[in-house]
C-alpha cells in the first residue's frame, strides 16, 4: 500500500490540522469567556459559590483530560444524550481549559497589591468597579503571558479527542498510518505540524513575559 | 457640633485588643495630629474613621451622620472621608490626570469635562500641573503623594486622613509634602493626620493626641503637650523621638 505520495500525507495532515486549529480556538475562547466568569465569582462570590469554584478548579486540574474526555463522550450516551465527537471534544476541552485559566488569573487578581484595592475603596469604588477600573486592568497585564503560554497546552490536548474518533491531526496521523505502514514519516509530520503551530506561541509568550519584567509593572 | 465624633470605640484582631476605647471629637478646620509608637493602634484607629475596617464596639458620627454600620456606602463615606496612604497607591495603569478623575467620574458621575475641571483645580493646588498626562512610575515619592492628595481631595471630602504620608519619603522630598498639607490647614481643611514628623505636629497642628497601648493617652495643644508631658509615656515617647 504504497499508493501515498509524501505529499498525499502532508496534505491530508494539513486539512486535518484545521480541526485541531478550530478545536483549540473553540477550546480556548470559550474556556476564557467561563474561566472569566468563574475567575470573578472566584474573587467575589459567596462563599459557598467561593468554594464550589475551588472544588470544580480542582476537579478539572487533578483528573487526566483523557478522562474527562471519556466521560463527556461516554458519559452523556449512557444518560441517554446524543452527542457527537465534535461536542464532546468542544465540551471537555472549554471546562478543562477555564480551570486552568481560572486558576492562573485567580493568580494574577491576587498579585495586584491590596493597597490598590483600599485606594479604589476609600474613593467610593464598589467591588465591580474597582475589579473594572483598578485591578482587572493592572492583573490583565500580568495575565498575558501565562495565559498565551497555556493556549500551547490547549494545542496539544486536543490531540487526545483523536481517542474518541475526532478526526484531528492526530487522528489522520493513525490513520494514514493504518493505511501506508510508514509511522516513523507520518508522525514526524504529526508532531512538526503541532510544533509549527505551538512554537510562536510560547516564543511570543516568553517575550511577552519579558517584556512585562523587563518593563516593571510599578 | 464637632464634624467628627468618636465615642468608645473599641476593635481587636482575633485576641489582640487594638483599640481599648477611643473618645474624640473633631472640629471642622481642625488639624489634628496621632503621635505615638509603632504598635498602638494609630493606623487601625484611621482605617475605622473609613470604614477600611470595621469597629467591634463604639460610635463614629460625621457632622449629624453615623458613619459606620450601614448607615453610608463606600461612595458617600468617599464624599466625606478622604485617605492619603504611607504608600501613594496610586493607580500604575492610569496618568495622573486619570487618578484624579476616576472617582468622581465613576463614582459621583460627574460628566468628564467637570471632572477634568476639578481634577485640574486640585492639581493645581498640589503643585502638579505640569505632570498631568505623566503616569505614576515616571514620578518622585513625593510627587506621586502630592497626586494622592490631589485624588482624595477631588472628592471633596469635609475630613482628609492622613497616614503617614511622609514616612516611605527620601527625606529631601518630605517637604513638599508636608507643605502641600500646611496650606489646606491653613485653607480650613480638617484634618487627622498620623505623623512621625514632631516639628510639623507641633508647627501645624491644633491638637495632638499621644495614642499608647490602644487609647489616647494624652491629648492637647502643641506648645503644652510638647513642652509639660503629663505622662512618663509621654515623655520617653518625646525623647526618643527628638
Ligand atoms: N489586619 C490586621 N490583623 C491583625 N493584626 C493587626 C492588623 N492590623 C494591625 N494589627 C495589629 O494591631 C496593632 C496596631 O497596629 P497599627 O494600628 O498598625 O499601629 P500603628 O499604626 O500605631 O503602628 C499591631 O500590633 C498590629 O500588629
Ligand atoms: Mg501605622
Amino acid at each position: 500500500m504504497t499508493d501515498f505520495t509524501t505529499w498525499d500525507i502532508v496534505r491530508n495532515l494539513l486539512l486535518a490540522a484545521r480541526w485541531t486549529v478550530v478545536l483549540s480556538l473553540i477550546a480556548f475562547i470559550g474556556g476564557a469567556a467561563v474561566g472569566l466568569v468563574l475567575t470573578l465569582l472566584r474573587m467575589g462570590g459567596l462563599r459557598p459559590v467561593r468554594w464550589l469554584v475551588r472544588g470544580y478548579v480542582d476537579l478539572f486540574q487533578g483528573t487526566p483530560l483523557l478522562m474527562q474526555l471519556f466521560l463527556a463522550y461516554f458519559g452523556a450516551a449512557v444518560l441517554g444524550f446524543d452527542v457527537s465527537a465534535w461536542t464532546a471534544a468542544s465540551v471537555a476541552l472549554t471546562l478543562f481549559t477555564s480551570a486552568f485559566l481560572c486558576d492562573i488569573w485567580r493568580g494574577c487578581v491576587e498579585a495586584v497589591p491590596s493597597g490598590q484595592w483600599q485606594a479604589a475603596r476609600v474613593l467610593g469604588l464598589n467591588y465591580l468597579q474597582s475589579m473594572r477600573h483598578v485591578i482587572l486592568p493592572q492583573a490583565l497585564r500580568l495575565a498575558v503571558p501565562p495565559t498565551v503560554g497555556f493556549s500551547v497546552q490547549v494545542i496539544k490536548g486536543t490531540a487526545l479527542a483523536s481517542v474518541i474518533g475526532f478526526v484531528e491531526l492526530t487522528k489522520a496521523g493513525t490513520m494514514l498510518n493504518n493505511a501506508t505502514f510508514e509511522p516513523f514519516t507520518i508522525f514526524t509530520f504529526v508532531a512538526l505540524g503541532y510544533f509549527i503551530l505551538c512554537y510562536p506561541l510560547s516564543r511570543y509568550a516568553r517575550y511577552l513575559e519579558r517584556r512585562l519584567y523587563g518593563a516593571g509593572i510599578r | 457640633m464637632a464634624l467628627v465624633s468618636v465615642k468608645d470605640l473599641h476593635k481587636s484582631f482575633g485576641e489582640l485588643e487594638v483599640l481599648k476605647g477611643i473618645d474624640l471629637e473633631v472640629e471642622a478646620g481642625e488639624v489634628v495630629a496621632i503621635i505615638g509608637r509603632s504598635g498602638s493602634g494609630k493606623s487601625t484607629f484611621l482605617r475605622c474613621l473609613n470604614q477600611l475596617e470595621h469597629h467591634d464596639w463604639g460610635t463614629i458620627q460625621l457632622a449629624d451622620q453615623r458613619l459606620d454600620g450601614t448607615s453610608m456606602t463606600p461612595g458617600e463615606l468617599s464624599q466625606n472621608v478622604g485617605m492619603v496612604f504611607q504608600s501613594f497607591n496610586l493607580f500604575p495603569h492610569k496618568s495622573v490626570i486619570d487618578n484624579v478623575m476616576l472617582a468622581p467620574v465613576v463614582v459621583k458621575q460627574t460628566p468628564k469635562s467637570e471632572a477634568r475641571r476639578i481634577a485640574e483645580e486640585v492639581l493645581a493646588k498640589v503643585g502638579m500641573s505640569d505632570k498631568i498626562d505623566s503616569y505614576p512610575a515616571q514620578l518622585s515619592g513625593g510627587q506621586q503623594q502630592r497626586v494622592a492628595i490631589a485624588r482624595a481631595l477631588a472628592m471633596n471630602p469635609k475630613v482628609l486622613l492622613c497616614d503617614e504620608a511622609t514616612s516611605a519619603l527620601d527625606p529631601e522630598l518630605v517637604g513638599e509634602v508636608l507643605r502641600v498639607l500646611e496650606d489646606l490647614a491653613k485653607e480650613g481643611m480638617t484634618l487627622i493626620l498620623v505623623t512621625h514628623e514632631m516639628k510639623f505636629a507641633r508647627d501645624v497642628s491644633h491638637r495632638v493626641v499621644f495614642m499608647h497601648q490602644g487609647r489616647i493617652h494624652e491629648s492637647g495643644p502643641p506648645e503644652t503637650l510638647f513642652t509639660r508631658p503629663q505622662t512618663p509615656e509621654l515623655a520617653q515617647f518625646i525623647a526618643s523621638v527628638v
